[in-house]
């Protein structure tokens, strides 16, 4: 099973609620998804600034922030349960260098300038409390509720799954291709942290971004090359899309007004969103994108 | 007699509709706030009427015998499915296998039905006002299926004996399924579906009908009685 749950705001009059709707919408998807959760949201802040979202799991905060307080000069560190946001102006290519390299006790699970994730095993309701994503703001998010079924339940087994700069995917079902596709990714220059096939989709889509090409091409390109069941949600810094394979037995619907557009496995969590009852609602069709933003 | 589904439990709900009180002789029901719950009116079994106002989530009147339903809104996956008998109306659209395995009754729908529209249906009479997504009628086996709009791939996918009636596009055909010819007997039973669904826009003339070519089954026509 699996729930997804996802929402993009088309101008800013709901961006500062936009943690408490991504919240009920998480914790509505519990019955798809009891194992754990987790959600990415995007936040314009510093242009300057990256933002490195990091589980540091059993470890001390303040050893961790010591530690970083040599390898990073002028970083800003803000702590979120077990996970802290650090900020940096050094680049992504130095920093996951050396927290691969030098702090292997934790774990990146995603970064940019925009992109924010937090996710933890446990059941959604106790997710969404422990990193209190009521009171986050934010222009889109994107979440997930995980019953394992190809991986273990840890941390690194959860989603979303972010293998780029301001990038990540959800997913809903499974793929039978992935270790076929990880081999060939590896080549490519990408790295993984799991054995998960939705991590391999993930790389897959961040290694077609890198290539300059857009998000909707992507896409198309993944109906041909990955094998599975899967309805996928997937961020960049400013786009939003959606895509269901072409048997479509993973559900999902949407819900589109001028203000949004939410996506979610079921309506059930969607039902509190504001105008939902008037809103545009109709299934993705199988095989088609749908991108909203860039 | 209004149910709230913000202050009762979908299980009471149920519960109250599938053991009714005959001496009361309520037959009027209207639930309101369904906020997408899953099974809604499963199981319903007296001549009862009921409106739900609002968006539904699964199985919506699942195992319905008897009873009429009402959805003013849009159904999740498997409205009605296995009905035995009654009537199941979605005014908005339904997602995957509207319908499916029912043995008897009629579901309306009003909008459009996605994927599987009728899988494996067994008697039941499904009217789509729209259209039908891919595999629609897939294993269906007795009953009439309606679309007064377009079918998407693969219709009627090793189908037994049940007929397709299409008035729009069918993307393509599935397995063993074949367009058959529309004699008087057909038109006169299609014009009494377009009459009981309010269809007064469409010619039954209009439609094409589609069954099995019965060559992946051992059909014998001695047998026909029994379907």
């Amino acid at each position: 099973m699996c729930g997804i749950v996802g929402i993009y705001l088309k101008n800013n009059s709901l961006e500062s609620s936009l943690g408490s709707l991504l919240a009920e919408m998480l914790v509505n998807m519990s019955s798809r998804g009891p194992d754990s959760a987790g959600f990415a949201i995007y936040k314009e802040e510093d242009e300057e600034k990256y933002k490195y979202s990091i589980c540091i799991n059993n470890n001390n905060f303040n050893d961790f922030k010591e530690k970083t307080e040599k390898y990073f000069k002028n970083s800003e560190l803000k702590k979120n349960s077990d996970h802290v946001i650090l900020k940096s102006s050094k680049k992504p290519f130095e920093v996951l260098k050396i927290l691969r390299e030098d702090f292997k006790n934790v774990s990146l699970v995603g970064y940019g300038k925009s992109i924010e994730i937090f996710k933890q095993v446990g059941n959604p309701s106790q997710v969404v409390e422990k990193f209190n994503l009521k009171n986050f703001t934010g222009t889109h998010a994107i979440g997930h509720t995980r019953m394992a079924t190809e991986s273990a339940i840890t941390t690194n087994g959860s989603h979303p799954y972010s293998t780029g700069e301001d990038e990540c995917l959800v997913h809903n079902g499974s793929l039978s291709n992935h270790n076929n596709l990880r081999r060939n990714l590896k080549k490519n220059g990408v790295n993984f942290n799991s054995e998960n096939d939705t991590e391999v989709a993930a790389g897959y889509i961040s290694n077609h971004l890198s290539k300059k090409k857009s998000l909707k091409d992507t896409l198309n390109d993944g109906l041909k090359d990955l094998d599975g069941f899967y309805t996928f949600i997937t961020g960049t810094r400013k786009g939003f899309a959606v895509l269901r394979d072409e048997i479509a037995c993973k559900p999902a619907v949407i819900a589109e007004t001028n203000e949004y557009v939410a996506i979610a496995s079921e309506f059930q969590a969607m039902a509190h969103l504001p105008k939902v009852n008037s809103a545009k609602i109709f299934e993705p069709e199988p095989g088609v994108v749908y991108s909203w933003g860039d | 007699m209004y149910l709230d589904l913000k202050k009762l439990k979908l299980r009471n709900i149920n519960d109250k509709l599938q053991n009714l009180d005959r001496k009361q002789n309520q037959r009027n029901f209207t639930i309101i706030n369904p906020e997408g719950n899953h099974a809604i009116c499963a199981g319903l079994n007296e001549e009862i009427n009921v409106t739900i106002k609002g968006h539904v989530g699964y199985y919506c009147a699942g195992m319905n015998k008897k009873a009429n339903i009402t959805i003013e809104g849009n159904v999740g996956t498997g409205v009605a499915e296995n009905m035995m008998s009654g009537k199941v109306h979605v005014k908005g659209n339904a997602s995957q296998s509207a319908g499916a395995t029912a043995h008897g009754g009629l579901l309306i729908i009003d909008g459009d039905a996605s994927s599987r529209c009728g899988i494996s249906m067994k008697g039941i009479d499904i009217i789509v006002k729209g259209s039908v997504g891919h595999m629609s009628g897939f294993m269906s086996q007795s009953g009439n299926l309606i679309v007064c709009g377009d079918a998407g791939e693969a219709l009627g996918d090793s189908l037994y004996e049940t007929n397709i009636y299409i008035k729009g596009k069918v993307k393509s055909l599935g397995a063993d399924c074949i367009e058959k010819k529309m004699d008087k007997k057909h038109i006169k039973k299609l014009k009494k579906f377009l009459k009981d669904a309010d269809i007064k826009n469409l010619k039954a003339e209009s439609f094409k009908r589609y069954g099995s070519a019965r060559k992946l089954y051992n059909f014998k026509v001695d047998n026909i009685s029994n379907y």
